[in-house]
């Protein structure tokens, strides 16, 4: 097992709302080792974002975590203080979103939101100058493989497009991320043959600067050819785990299998069946095994007890009681 | 017009007129779908896929060419177009947070076109709702919910409903699917498929997504800045790919099992972006993004031919003796790829 880099243990994240508490995260758990490459895929709102902004402590105001550890190279995350935590953003990790449109600020440009990323990166006493900045957020640029750096970093948001302005975000990304990336949904947002330019690149960058890396996202083949070790989260608890191969050849939860089959293959084979039902809501969860409800081989105790992951080997985790009995 | 058509489009084209000059959204496409059938149209966005799809719902009339459906020619804007033709002719679109009124009830949105279309009597409209209701297999207690409360799955077979409640011939799909996760759109797709069974439909299917496109269309056209670049039945598309740009779009479609892996043709790495509707290049509008782009590429503009029985490709690396002599011609047409039975 590589070194460590962050482990998350038994988070509980809840959201306090006008209706009430929506009980969001249940028990998530994640490890990720130094230049590890992770995924995690589930459909939407079953929490991958939430668990990363978490990680990030960038959570809203009503956001409440009720239990849970998160140690990043060592650190209490979750205890840090401001000033600790802004340094740990400006040195050592960083996320990149899924609509680059949104991340990026439309009344500033791209030099004057780089530029002031690559100031503060490095938290030294001595300001670095301004021709100095300049040149890193030249760099930066170019690695993102955009061509012409000037001329962008003189440019605005809107006179960019959707897939260069997915380009800066991750040149911005690699101004402070010197040992975490986390990506949520990097190409979603683009065309296919754009998300796979921005997908090969992200690869490359990662792997040339042996950063450990999250890769979020609901588009399951595009997780497959980047990561090692892939999560399956369903409605805010982690249901299973495994190696990227290993959780292909051999899904085990039947939340997985489902997902996996209703995928669309280029092969063909016909429509692919669904999952019935939908996520529950998180406002009126109750224990249990939270995909219970749409479950085909739920018994009698799912709807009652939450499994716990059971280790079935390989490095591969179930939280189903197929599996196991405790 | 053959009888198994139920829709040509001919020489289509939608100009917009901006402040920055002429965008070409739809510049010269020719189609036709036949009954009972899935047409798939893919490209990227900016590509005029869904215009195509507008111009034929008549949301705007066509700049030029015509269009015709069931014998008829439909080609002008939907104020002058009638009543009943409206009926026979729908559209789902992408996103049913806002194709519903979030203001009316499930049951209202289901109502109206039946009260539009004079389609059952006064007394039998909550019915006839409920009847639709059963078909999108929603719960009844929902039709005096309002949209805004349901799941995104729900919200699109509402849309669905609203389209087949007045007993149309052929649907427009102009991505239904692109907004919902993967196992809610295999359910709403499962849906789509048995009303076209049941109901006789015809589908003009709009989307990007290729694997999607495999498993439900029978013929395949892939449209680039506004033309058609290339079109086959489904099985010869996948299998036997032509236009430099189906293969990068197939290169980058991310797939999960070893069957789909072999099906890629040689990896075309993707380079560059769509250039803008503003400034299409000349010749071949693929052309800077090509990795076969010859000479010739920037300054003739390919034309759609016929390279293999049904299978057309506007692609200067396929030429046959038509394209050569046509090509010179400053104003190339696009030929018609119409199926032959």
């Amino acid at each position: 097992m590589a070194e460590q880099l962050l482990d998350v243990k038994d988070l509980h994240v809840n959201f306090k709302v006008y209706e009430g508490l929506l009980r969001v995260l249940n028990g998530v758990y994640l490890s990720v080792g130094a230049k590890e490459k992770v995924g995690i895929i589930g459909e939407s709102g079953c929490g991958k974002t939430t668990t990363m902004k978490t990680i990030m402590r960038i959570l809203a105001a009503n956001a409440i975590v009720a239990s849970g550890t998160i140690a990043y190279k060592g650190i209490d995350v979750l205890n840090l203080g401001r000033q600790e935590q802004m340094r740990l953003h400006r040195t050592s990790m960083s996320m990149i979103f899924q609509d680059p449109t949104a991340a990026l600020n439309p009344v500033f440009k791209i030099g004057e939101q780089l530029e002031d990323i690559v100031r503060y990166s490095e938290f030294t006493s001595k300001a670095p100058s301004k021709q100095e900045v300049r040149t890193k957020a030249v760099e930066l640029l170019k690695n993102a493989a955009l061509p012409e750096p000037e001329r962008i970093l003189d440019s605005y948001p809107f006179q960019l497009s959707g897939g260069m302005r997915q380009r800066v975000c991750i040149a911005m990304s690699l101004a402070s991320a010197k040992d975490l990336l986390i990506a949520d949904e990097p190409g979603t947002s683009l065309d296919v043959t754009i998300e796979d330019q921005i997908m090969r690149l992200l690869k490359q960058i990662v792997e040339e600067r042996g950063l450990s890396v999250i890769l979020i996202s609901h588009s399951i083949g595009a997780v497959k050819g980047f990561v090692t070790k892939l999560y399956v989260m369903y409605a805010g608890t982690m249901v299973e785990e495994a190696p990227t191969e290993e959780l292909f050849s051999n899904p085990v939860h039947p939340y997985t299998q489902n997902l996996l089959k209703a995928v669309p293959k280029l092969s063909g084979g016909g429509v692919p069946e669904g999952i019935a039902g939908r996520i529950p809501s998180y406002l009126t969860i109750t224990d249990g095994c939270r995909f219970a409800s749409r479950c085909r081989s739920a018994k009698e105790r799912c709807h009652t007890d939450a499994p716990p992951a059971f280790d079935i080997g390989n490095g591969h985790r179930v939280a189903c009681f197929l599996y196991g009995d405790t | 017009m053959s009888a198994d058509e139920i829709l040509r489009i001919k020489g289509l084209k939608k100009y917009f007129k901006t402040t920055r000059g002429i965008v070409k959204a739809v510049d010269d496409v020719s189609f036709s779908v036949m009954k009972n059938e899935t047409f798939g149209l893919v490209g990227e966005s900016g590509s005029g896929k869904s215009t195509v799809g507008h111009v034929i719902m008549g949301i705007y009339g066509p700049t030029a060419g015509s269009i015709t459906f069931m014998g008829e020619d439909i080609s002008m804007g939907v104020d002058r177009r009638p009543k009943e033709l409206k009926k026979r002719l729908q559209i789902v679109f992408q996103d049913p947070a806002s194709s519903l009124n979030p203001r009316r009830t499930i049951g209202q949105i289901l109502e109206l076109p039946l009260r539009v279309h004079h389609l059952v009597a006064d007394a039998d409209y909550a019915g006839k709702v409920l009847e639709i209701m059963d078909l999108i297999e929603l719960p009844r207690e929902f039709a005096v919910r309002y949209p805004g409360e349901q799941g995104g799955g729900e919200k699109q077979a509402v849309a669905i409903g609203r389209a087949l409640a007045t007993g149309p011939s052929f649907i427009v799909l102009d991505e239904p699917t692109s907004a919902l996760d993967v196992s809610i759109q295999a359910k709403i797709i499962n849906m789509l498929m048995r009303f076209q069974k049941d109901f006789k439909l015809s589908y003009l299917f709009i989307t990007h997504n290729l694997s999607l496109m495999r498993n439900v269309a029978q013929r395949v056209a892939i449209m680039y800045l506004g033309k058609i670049v290339e079109t086959a039945d489904t099985p010869e598309f996948f299998s036997n790919p032509l236009h430099p740009y189906t293969k990068m779009l197939l290169s980058a479609v991310p797939v999960i099992t070893r069957e789909e892996e072999a099906l890629k043709p040689e990896k075309i790495v993707s380079t560059g972006e769509i250039a803008g509707a503003l400034s299409v290049p000349p010749g071949c509008s693929f052309h800077p993004r090509c990795p076969f782009a010859m000479d010739r590429c920037s300054k003739v503009v390919p034309v759609l031919t016929e390279y293999k029985r049904a299978h057309h490709v506007a692609c200067h690396l396929y030429p046959s003796a038509f394209t050569e002599s046509d090509s010179r011609r400053e104003d190339s047409r696009a030929g018609s790829p119409t199926r032959s039975h």
